[in-house]
């Protein structure tokens, strides 16, 4: 048990000390000194999870590190919560994260603020880790802003750029109106039960009972902070602006781990959304339509970070529609695998805007498969992995969400279908424009260092492999990841599949056929394309539409951003113009006049100072005694 | 002991009263009229000393130690006042070559 204190004390902590160290010391290291600490403390970090993992025993246990809150019979402990789910998340959030941090040293190393970064990406993972460990929602809401915080710091990274000042302003504010919802439901919580601890408040939703309106208000207002955090309609515009970021980052944080904090709060949460069908019904349409959202717009996009970007936005769509129907171990199983190849995909996109000098625009890619070989192939591999082409991780886990939603909602599983030809279409023409045809740009490619190829190489395998985590029963396989969650999330217990195995085969059967005529069409359209096009002005209405993300920045703009400034001018024309500044100048005015008119009193002659104050003592002296 | 308070009380106690309100008054007007410094710092221990007069007379017609407590205490606080004060005069000597009051005018504004 003492060793179990250890170490996982030592998760967050080791990361702690290297944001501590690399950030004190950033003028002294060297950026290869830098680096190497800062996967060093996350490797270590890592290696503790990993040994934590291998020797859980299947329970929940609470690591109680000190008292932090305690007022009146309110008490707030700074603890852990060690149980299978939080074990899994610190263990591909941190193996992630040490390939990554190994990465970056490879992208970051001519940067002059190197070590910054790496103090940046170290507190992020000991902000991420406080996230999935707390053992209740206060420590959570630590590492939530801290990871928000990260964000905004690393997005801003170069801040000499104002438009990548704007992004990182813009996830952060957006993130806050998400926090707005997460504070309002930890106060509501706290209202109802009494206690912000995850197991006390599981085991008191129960006598609410189903569908009570004060479970369905705490779900959706946590969901809404799970709709800033993960990048969902309504708050999404965020993600995209992001990629401002370097492309480490992006890897990292805005694709495999901050983003999918908002699942992982659902399916912490899982007994009271199975308490309130409401908000579970919200959760899946809301995550129905961001998948279709991020896909059709991802189609579209010419930069090779935004495509990632909204397909990040999309995935991450099927994972909230998974835990909407209450598929929580194939949302969680979706989420580890979209980590792994997602990750790789933007550590592939970073590796090709390395290898041609910092361009982005895959129209100005291609054939590059012959120049980038480590990258070819493994940005090969991820893009059959997301795209769902079996054996790769990302057949399964999709097709574990797409067979829990069309039990209950064949019209959802229809719609995430279409998502998915349409991510196989906008992942095949990345794949074609970028390594196939003839290079289109005037950059001279090359491959990058091993340092940068080596996490890819890994994180390839992973993608290919990850599948065997969960095998569904129809192909023999267990469904370990199931059986591993099922000891820490309730909802999970829920879960069965009540389609038969012939059903399973010909869904599967479906949407494999449907991707690879995706495939097939970005094929013809890009496959062999050797010839550099321009920006089409004729693009036809909804192609436009779906281009500029459905308009959705400018309709924020006109429904928010132009009243609150209508409103905001004219509080400061009337309340600051005509209220508060003749108020603050007029009593400064007057003070100055009185005083200007008092200090000719002041003559300097000694005397007359006795004779006022001997005056002042008789006059106090005789109200004294009038008084008495 | 009871031969002071005996002693004391041989003076009626109205004595005292306008002894003291002679010496208060003599205070004042030294400190108010008086140019020289040192003038002045004289007679704030005049007014302080005849309350201290007029509260040991108190004391010893109605028998209470608690205006000898203020006696001590008013002592203590002239004591380091007239140092404080004498030390004023000193610097004013030395730099305003002079001990007059109005040279002090300066201290306005």
């Amino acid at each position: 048990m003492v060793r179990m204190d250890l170490l996982a004390t030592l998760v967050p902590a080791l990361p702690l000390l290297g944001t501590l160290v690399t950030g004190f010391g950033r003028r002294k290291l060297s950026a290869y000194a830098a680096g190497g600490l800062a996967s060093a403390m996350v490797g270590l970090s890592f290696v503790c999870s990993l040994v934590l993992f291998l020797g859980h025993d299947g329970g929940t246990h609470i690591v109680h590190l000190f008292n932090w809150i305690t007022v009146a019979d309110m008490n707030i402990p700074f603890a852990f919560q060690i149980d299978a789910l939080s074990l899994w998340m610190m263990l591909f959030v941190t193996g992630v994260a040490t390939l990554i941090h190994i990465y970056s040293i490879g992208y970051m190393h001519d940067d002059p603020r190197v070590a910054t970064f790496f103090a940046q990406l170290n507190l992020f993972t000991f902000a991420m880790m406080l996230l999935v460990m707390g053992s209740n929602f206060l420590v959570t809401f630590i590492g939530w802003e801290g990871v928000g915080l990260c964000s905004y710091l690393l997005i801003g990274f170069w801040y000499t750029n104002p438009g990548y000042n704007y992004a990182g302003r813009k996830a952060f504010v957006m993130n806050r109106i998400g926090d707005v919802g997460m504070v309002l439901a930890m106060t509501l919580m706290f209202l109802q039960f009494g206690t912000l601890e995850y197991a006390q408040i599981m085991d008191k939703a129960g006598s609410f009972g189903a569908g009570n309106p004060i479970l369905v208000m705490c779900t959706l207002l946590l969901f809404l902070g799970a709709t800033g955090k993960s990048a969902q309609i309504p708050l999404l515009t965020w993600l995209p602006d992001a990629m401002a970021g370097p492309t480490p980052v992006s890897a990292l944080i805005h694709a495999a781990t901050m983003v999918t904090a908002g699942v992982f709060l659902v399916v912490r949460s899982s007994v009271l959304y199975e308490l309130a069908p409401y908000t579970q019904e919200v959760v899946l349409w809301i995550g129905v339509a961001t998948a279709l959202f991020g896909a059709t717009v991802g189609l579209f996009q010419n930069d090779i970070k935004k495509v990632l970007a909204y397909s990040t936005v999309s995935q991450l769509g099927y994972m909230f529609a998974a835990v909407g129907v209450g598929a929580y171990s194939a949302g969680m199983f979706h989420v580890t695998t979209h980590a792994f190849f997602k990750a790789l995909l933007f550590l592939g996109a970073g590796s090709v805007i390395h290898a041609l000098g910092g361009e982005q625009d895959i129209r100005r890619m291609g054939g590059l498969r012959n120049k980038t070989k480590t990258t070819y192939i493994t940005f090969l591999v991820a893009t059959l992995a997301i795209a769902g082409i079996p054996p790769l991780s990302g057949f399964f886990s999709k097709d574990g969400i797409l067979a829990g939603t069309f039990e209950g909602h064949p019209v959802a599983w229809a719609i995430l279908v279409l998502a998915a030809v349409f991510t196989s279409v906008y992942m095949f023409r990345l794949l074609f424009l970028t390594f196939f045809g003839t290079y289109r740009g005037t950059a001279s490619p090359h491959e990058s260092p091993r340092v940068m190829t080596i996490p890819l190489v890994i994180l390839a395998v992973l993608s290919a492999i990850g599948g065997v985590l969960n095998i569904p029963h129809v192909f023999g396989g267990n469904e370990w990841m199931k059986q591993h969650l099922m000891t820490a999330v309730d909802g999970v217990l829920n879960e069965h599949l009540s389609i038969t195995a012939g059903t399973e085969f010909t869904l599967m059967g479906i949407t494999l056929v449907l991707v690879l005529l995706g495939a097939w069409y970005a094929w013809k359209l890009y496959g062999g394309k050797t010839t550099l096009d321009g920006e089409p002005d004729d693009m036809p209405f909804l192609k436009r539409l779906i281009a500029r993300k459905w308009m959705l920045d400018e309709l924020y703009a006109y429904l928010v951003e132009r009243p609150f400034g209508w409103l905001s001018r004219h509080f400061f024309s009337i309340g600051e113009d005509k209220l508060a500044v003749p108020l603050t100048a007029g009593v400064g005015e007057t003070s100055y006049r009185f005083g200007d008119w008092l200090r000719k009193i002041h003559t300097g002659n000694t005397s007359l100072y006795l004779f006022a104050m001997m005056l002042g003592v008789v006059v106090l002296l005789l109200i004294t005694w009038m008084g008495a | 002991m009871e031969d002071v308070v005996t002693a004391i009380r041989v003076v009626p106690l109205g004595h005292y009263f306008v002894l003291s309100f002679l010496l208060f008054g003599i205070g004042v007007a030294g400190a108010l009229l008086r140019r020289n410094i040192l003038i002045i710092i004289m007679c704030l221990e005049l007014m302080l000393n005849s309350v201290n007069l007029l509260l040991v007379a108190l004391s010893a017609w109605y028998g209470d130690a608690g205006a000898q407590v203020m006696v001590f205490f008013i002592m203590l606080v002239a004591a380091a006042e007239v140092t404080v004060g004498l030390a004023i005069l000193v610097q004013l000597k030395r730099n305003a070559e002079g001990v007059d009051i109005n040279q002090l005018n300066r201290l306005k504004w």
